[in-house]
């Protein structure tokens, strides 16, 4: 295996994109803050966004329009997550997702 | 004159279920009226009627429950506009079938028929190679059958008018009876064994509808209960002997069956003797014999007259008429007549000494029905049909006047007791004695009915037990000779014992004191002309019945000889059962026409009928002078007379040995196997089914970092099986 030295650009871009990718992951697993959460989801997305333009250097332009796709849908995203965000807080004066555990059996 | 068309044979079996479905009708619309009035409450009879149950309450003339006998008193006697129609229907149109079949008999009388007519109405189960029709046969022999059907029939009717005059269900119990008369005629007139096996199974059903004819009392029901399932055992053997005989022959039509089965079957093979046997083990369910005899005593529930026609004189002489029916395939079974003729002797004996102990007059004349059946399967057992036959003729005649008699004598009780508000047995003959003086007529009548069953010359049934006594040994040749002189022994014994239980019903009954009750006694009248009626036609035949058949060496002695040697009955069924005769002959020889002691047959007629009058006037001597108690005073019976009492404990030996077996195993049955293992099974999976999802539930927290952590751990899962799975 390579060291980090030795990586071409792709190959960087790639594995940050992955490890940006796991923190989100980690976080939307382990977090309870709904703010927290969504940040977390919007940190997986960027991580996405990284490795769509770090391949559009050897694939094509298509990864690049894909990533204003996303941007665009992560903004639609945050301004709706945001409004839940404050409409769970309006009802329990509280952002902590374990309050909020109804859907079970 | 060759040719002879029957008249009008298809409406002998018509009239009565037509008269079935008039009085069904009837019945039930008066029930639907009366239980409409009784939601509204309106009427004071209907009221009062109430205590015993909206549509049929018991007010028959046989000991009921109290309280409700009593319920449906005077206040609540029954419209006299509503029993017209089935006044006249129910018994009219059985005297119009026997009209039309005396006609036919007139006709055949003149006709000299050897072939039988068979009628075919339509084709009724074509199946494959089977083809039934619906189609009367009419031969010397169910011509007699038919006649003894709609005449005791017609008779039996009429004094019911009488005897159900004051029941409810008084519309109902013609149905019923029309409908039995009905079933018995399809039995006796169908030309095959299947549409034999409809009647059998119908005149089973009326059998059953009538015995629980009062089935609000539960004993009565239970009474027809048994009679049904005991009568499903003899039904099994029956239908295993059809499918045998189509099996082997391919047809069930007698004409074909008795044709063909000489040729088919070997004499005394296993096939053939198999047959028999089935078709025996139907006869003696439906015939009461031994083992399977314990319905009939319990019959004795239904009304009177319903014990006279079905359980005497017409239904459970069907067995006999099977095995006649059947002559050619007895003929060719040894070993299966031998059995016939075996359990008919041990029947005929062993009824027989139940009689002489019991004390419910019923009891006493169903026991003695059990064993002169006994003796109608000795005479067709060994061969001598057509004594079978007369047998069942005569007795047709005695025991159907002796248990209407016997409706009288309880009519009479229970309307003397009905008056006094007594709770005493009507039916317990200590509690009778010395009826004589109020019920003339009817102890007159009986008297005449219990010379004859007791073999008396020149009463009827002299006449035919004689000739099945005389029959047992005569035709005493091929390999089970010995038997033979058993069975001849046996039957001897047991025409004794009914001179003596006869004699001892007729002295406990009508002679001696009194010992009904001082203030019931003023109330015993003789009952009306339209229940003596019957009696007194009845006793005629009785009387005159056997003097049809009597056989030349009777006729040839000095002092019973003034008789007329007429033999007639048995050149009448001559064509019937020739062909019998002809295989026995053929493979068994000719008969040996001699006793085993002693001299031919007149001298044994003249010592059985020495020996019967000697039974009678010693039973009648011996019997006056004693002093009965009523039945609420009498002491318990001891030793061998108590094992008699109670019928050799054969209803307790069935219960211990076949009915708690089976309850126990149905128990097990129930426990192990479809509680147990059928209803585990069945819970095992809905518990299974609640534990998965019991498991499955605890997935859904409701934490979203659960659902994250899920799908994350699926699609690592996917992602995974695409990189390592490669293609």
């Amino acid at each position: 295996m390579q060291s980090i030295g030795q990586m071409d650009i792709t190959s960087m871009s790639l594995a940050l994109s992955a490890i940006l990718f796991t923190i989100g992951v980690v976080g939307v697993i382990v977090r309870r803050n709904a703010i927290i959460l969504f940040l977390c989801i919007e940190l997986m997305l960027n991580a996405v966004n990284l490795a769509f333009v770090a391949f559009s250097r050897s694939v094509g332009i298509d990864g690049q329009i894909f990533v204003f796709f996303v941007m665009t849908v992560a903004a639609a995203e945050a301004a709706v997550g945001l409004a839940l965000v404050i409409a769970i807080f309006r009802h329990a004066e509280s952002v902590d997702m374990k309050n909020f555990n109804l859907l079970r059996w | 004159m060759d040719h002879f068309e029957p008249t009008l044979l298809w409406a002998i079996a018509l009239l009565p279920l037509i008269g079935f479905v008039v009085n069904g009708t009837l019945s039930l619309l008066a029930a639907r009226r009366r239980q409409a009035l009784l939601l509204t409450g309106a009427g004071h009879a209907v009221r009062a009627d109430a205590h015993s149950g909206p549509t049929d309450a018991h007010a028959g003339p046989t000991a009921g429950p109290p309280a409700v006998t009593h319920a449906d008193d005077h206040a609540t006697h029954p419209a006299s506009a509503g029993r017209m129609i089935p006044t006249l229907v129910g018994p009219g149109v059985v005297m119009l079938a026997f009209v039309i079949a005396l006609i036919n008999f007139i006709r055949m009388l003149g006709a000299d028929l050897h072939d039988p007519v068979i009628e075919t109405y339509w084709q009724w189960l074509p199946v494959g190679s089977l083809i039934v029709d619906a189609a009367f046969q009419l031969d010397q022999l169910s011509m007699l059958m038919t006649l003894i059907i709609t005449g005791v029939g017609s008779l039996i009717h009429i004094f019911s008018i009488g005897y159900m005059r004051e029941d409810p269900g008084y519309a109902r119990y013609f149905a019923y009876l029309n409908l039995f008369v009905f079933f018995m005629l399809v039995l006796v007139l169908g030309s095959s064994y299947a549409l034999m096996f409809v009647g059998w199974e119908g005149v089973g059903l009326c059998s059953y509808l009538l015995i629980g004819f009062w089935f609000r009392d539960r004993d009565k029901a239970d009474a027809g209960k048994k009679a049904f399932i005991v009568n499903r055992i003899g039904d099994v053997g029956f239908l295993i002997a059809m499918f045998l005989i189509f099996s082997n022959l391919g047809s069930l039509d007698f004409v074909t069956v008795m044709t063909a089965a000489p040729a088919t079957f070997a004499f005394g093979g296993g096939v053939i003797t198999a047959i028999t046997l089935f078709l025996f083990l139907g006869a003696a369910g439906k015939s009461a014999q031994i083992p399977l005899h314990v319905w009939l005593p319990d019959a004795m529930a239904g009304p009177t007259p319903v014990s006279a026609l079905i359980h005497a004189a017409t239904m459970v002489t069907a067995g006999v008429y099977l095995v006649a029916r059947s002559s050619v395939l007895f003929a060719l079974a040894p070993l299966s007549s031998i059995t016939v003729a075996g359990i008919g002797a041990l029947t005929a004996l062993f009824a027989a000494t139940i009689a002489l102990v019991q004390n419910d007059i019923k009891k006493v004349l169903a026991y003695s029905t059990v064993s002169q059946l006994g003796y109608m399967f000795v005479g067709v057992g060994v061969g001598a049909y057509a004594a079978g036959v007369f047998h069942l003729m005569t007795h047709a005649f005695f025991k159907a006047l002796l248990f209407l008699g016997a409706g009288a004598v309880i009519h009479a009780m229970h309307h003397a007791y009905h008056a006094t508000h007594s709770h005493a047995d009507a039916q317990d003959m200590r509690n009778m004695g010395g009826l004589h003086r109020y019920l003339k007529k009817t102890w007159i009548f009986m008297w005449v009915a219990t010379l004859a069953i007791s073999g008396v010359w020149p009463f009827a049934g002299f006449f035919s037990k004689d000739e099945i006594i005389w029959q047992t040994a005569a035709r005493a040749v091929g390999p089970f000779e010995p038997w033979f002189r058993v069975f001849w022994i046996m039957a001897f014994a047991a025409a004794l014992m009914t001179a003596f239980y006869m004699t001892r019903l007729m002295i406990m009954t009508f002679h001696g004191e009194n010992r009904t009750g001082e203030k019931e006694r003023k109330h015993l009248h003789d009952v009306p002309a339209v229940m003596w009626a019957p009696l007194a036609v009845l006793a005629v035949l009785s009387f005159f019945g056997g003097w049809i058949n009597v056989p030349a060496p009777i006729a040839s002695m000095p002092v019973l000889g003034w008789l007329p040697s007429s033999e007639w009955l048995h050149h009448w069924l001559e064509p019937v059962i020739a062909q019998a005769d002809h295989v026995f002959e053929a493979n068994v020889g000719e008969l040996a026409h001699a006793t085993p002691v002693g001299g031919g047959e007149a001298f044994w007629a003249a010592t059985s009928f020495l020996f019967a009058t000697a039974v009678i006037a010693i039973t009648a001597y011996i019997l006056m002078k004693r002093k009965y108690a009523p039945a609420d005073k009498a002491l318990p019976l001891r030793g061998f007379a108590n094992v008699l009492y109670n019928k050799w404990y054969v209803d307790e030996l069935y219960d211990a040995t076949i009915v708690r077996p089976i309850v126990a195993v149905s128990n097990g049955l129930w426990r192990f196997v479809d509680k147990g293992l059928i209803d585990g099974t069945v819970n095992g999976i809905g518990y299974a089914s609640r534990a998965f999802g019991w498991v499955g539930s605890r997935l859904q927290t409701g934490q979203l970092n659960t659902y994250a952590f899920a799908t994350v751990l699926g699609a690592l899962l996917l992602l995974a099986l695409v990189v390592l799975g490669g293609n």
